[in-house]
């Protein structure tokens, strides 16, 4: 049986957006290596329940990995030391018997501090809502191939949308851009033909709402990619900026004339 | 408000502009980029003309000025200034973006896929518009050169590089272009939206190949001057 570990947590301790927070250390003693790492924060904060202290407030959900929810920047790292793992998929046993760690919100002007490790995430909902849908009539299912996908296509579709938009991206990003999501929300639809009519206006309208939430922008340092939890590609980004051409050259206003022939 | 109208008021407020948007200025970037790279590689090329000797160089150097009536150096100064003062004002206003999208930073960060190179973009690039300045001011105006004549730029080359303080800037600077290029020549065709399972290393062994031949055969000159194989 693997050794229990005492470890020394760094937690970021903010009351809400509006106070300054500050680097708090905490103990957490006798932690098992199966834990998750948000069990293990669990534990230490019914410690300071018990001690009549604030428990440090964290984002989770399904902790399964799908939802996007959980968020902290670990060692300096978004999810953590592991590729490809959200922090509720983090085991403690990445860790080692007296290790440091130093838990951070994700830093980003569009991700204001709501409390201690919780971010307001709205950013992305708003992006989302600037474009990254698809206008039809919605009703009973189609027959599943009366419209016909290539495979790849497809594929391609769908690595895009693994997106959970956690933030990790931004997060990881030296410059705080959301352009790894922004790009694969735009990349899943556009790999579609259900996404087609709009894809020159969802490309424009989620740009402007990305710059409007005030991300910063890709100098295409990678660190997005390698910190993607869904492994989510800059190629999407690469796509984006295609789009994002094509659209800004063949841009015309809305009329409320025409189709007269 | 609802989300989809606080979406529609936050694009409105924005506007739609190409060159207000943070894609449409790297576009700018990586155009002019482009422009800036394909000149320091004809530019490399042509002062391989030293290595043929005095009259070569001047030949060359004359040619460059009557060309087209000596109207074509012109246009070439025209475009080249464009093409810098649009990348140092989308450079500029992108840097003051980017730092203003993370207010509060980590205590510590760890980088796991960025370059030395991409991370010292800024720097290299400053250093590199130092250089410029000074490169003009030396072997083009010939201001802060010690014995400047402007019927001979050969002479003019030769004398420059043989004060050891003026080659070792320029080797500095090579070397600042250098790592500006090997980021820079990979990261314009993302910019571009150039991105394809099946051309990503050719990409970086583009970048990587265009750079070492640039900057090796630049720094060659100053080398050679000092050496005295070039005399």
């Amino acid at each position: 049986m693997t050794k229990n570990l005492n470890l020394t947590l760094h937690v970021w301790r903010q009351k809400n957006a509006k106070c300054d927070g500050k680097f708090v250390e905490y103990p957490a003693a006798d932690i098992s290596p199966d834990m998750s790492f948000l069990e293990m924060l669990d534990v230490v904060n019914e410690g300071l329940i018990r001690k009549g202290e604030e428990p440090i407030t964290f984002d989770h959900d399904c902790r399964e990995g799908i939802c996007g929810t959980c968020s902290m920047v670990i060692n300096g790292r978004p999810h953590g030391p592991r590729e490809r793992t959200t922090t509720c998929q983090l085991h403690m046993r990445s860790f080692k018997d007296g290790d440091s760690i130093t838990l951070e919100p994700w830093r980003a002007e569009a991700f204001p501090v709501i409390k201690d490790l919780m971010v307001d995430r709205g950013a992305f909902d708003r992006i989302i809502a600037a474009g990254g849908f698809i206008s039809v009539p919605t009703g009973s299912p189609q027959d599943a191939n009366a419209l016909p996908i290539p495979k790849q296509s497809a594929d391609l579709s769908m690595d895009a949308a693994a997106c959970i938009g956690c933030g990790a991206c931004v997060a990881a990003c030296p410059n705080a851009s959301a352009m790894l999501f922004v790009s694969a929300k735009i990349s899943h639809l556009g790999h579609l033909p259900q996404g087609q009519p709009e894809r020159h206006l969802r490309v424009r309208d989620m740009i402007a709402q990305m710059d409007a939430e005030e991300f910063g922008t890709c100098t295409n340092h990678g660190e997005c990619e390698a910190a993607c939890p869904k492994g989510i590609k800059m190629e999407n980004i690469a796509r984006m900026n295609r789009d994002f051409i094509k659209a800004s050259l063949t841009y015309r206003p809305a009329t409320s004339g025409g189709g007269v022939g | 408000m609802s989300v989809a109208e606080q979406s529609i008021a936050g694009a409105e407020a924005r506007g739609h502009g190409f060159l207000a948007s943070s894609v449409g200025r790297k576009v700018v970037m990586a155009a002019t980029g482009v422009i800036l790279f394909g000149f320091v590689t004809v530019h490399m090329l042509g002062n391989l003309t030293s290595y043929m000797g005095a009259e070569a160089m001047n030949h060359y150097a004359e040619f460059l000025h009557t060309m087209i009536h000596g109207m074509g150096i012109w246009v070439f100064r025209a475009v080249l200034l464009t093409a810098v003062g649009l990348h140092i004002w989308a450079a500029t206003t992108l840097t003051l973006d980017n730092m203003a999208a993370r207010p509060v930073g980590y205590r510590n960060q760890k980088n796991i896929a960025s370059t030395w190179a991409s991370r010292t973009m800024r720097w290299s690039g400053v250093i590199l518009a130092v250089f410029i300045v000074y490169h003009l001011l030396h072997l083009t105006t010939g201001t802060v050169h010690p014995n400047f004549d402007h019927a001979n730029p050969y002479a003019n080359f030769v004398n420059g590089f043989k004060v050891p303080a003026a080659a070792a800037f320029y080797i500095v600077a090579q070397l600042c272009l250098g790592l500006h290029m090997w980021h820079g020549v990979w990261s314009c065709t993302q910019s571009f939206g150039l991105a394809h399972p099946r051309y990503d290393n050719l990409r970086r062994n583009f970048a990587t190949g265009l750079t070492v031949l640039v900057v090796g055969v630049n720094i060659s000159y100053p080398i050679a001057v000092l050496t005295g194989f070039i005399h």
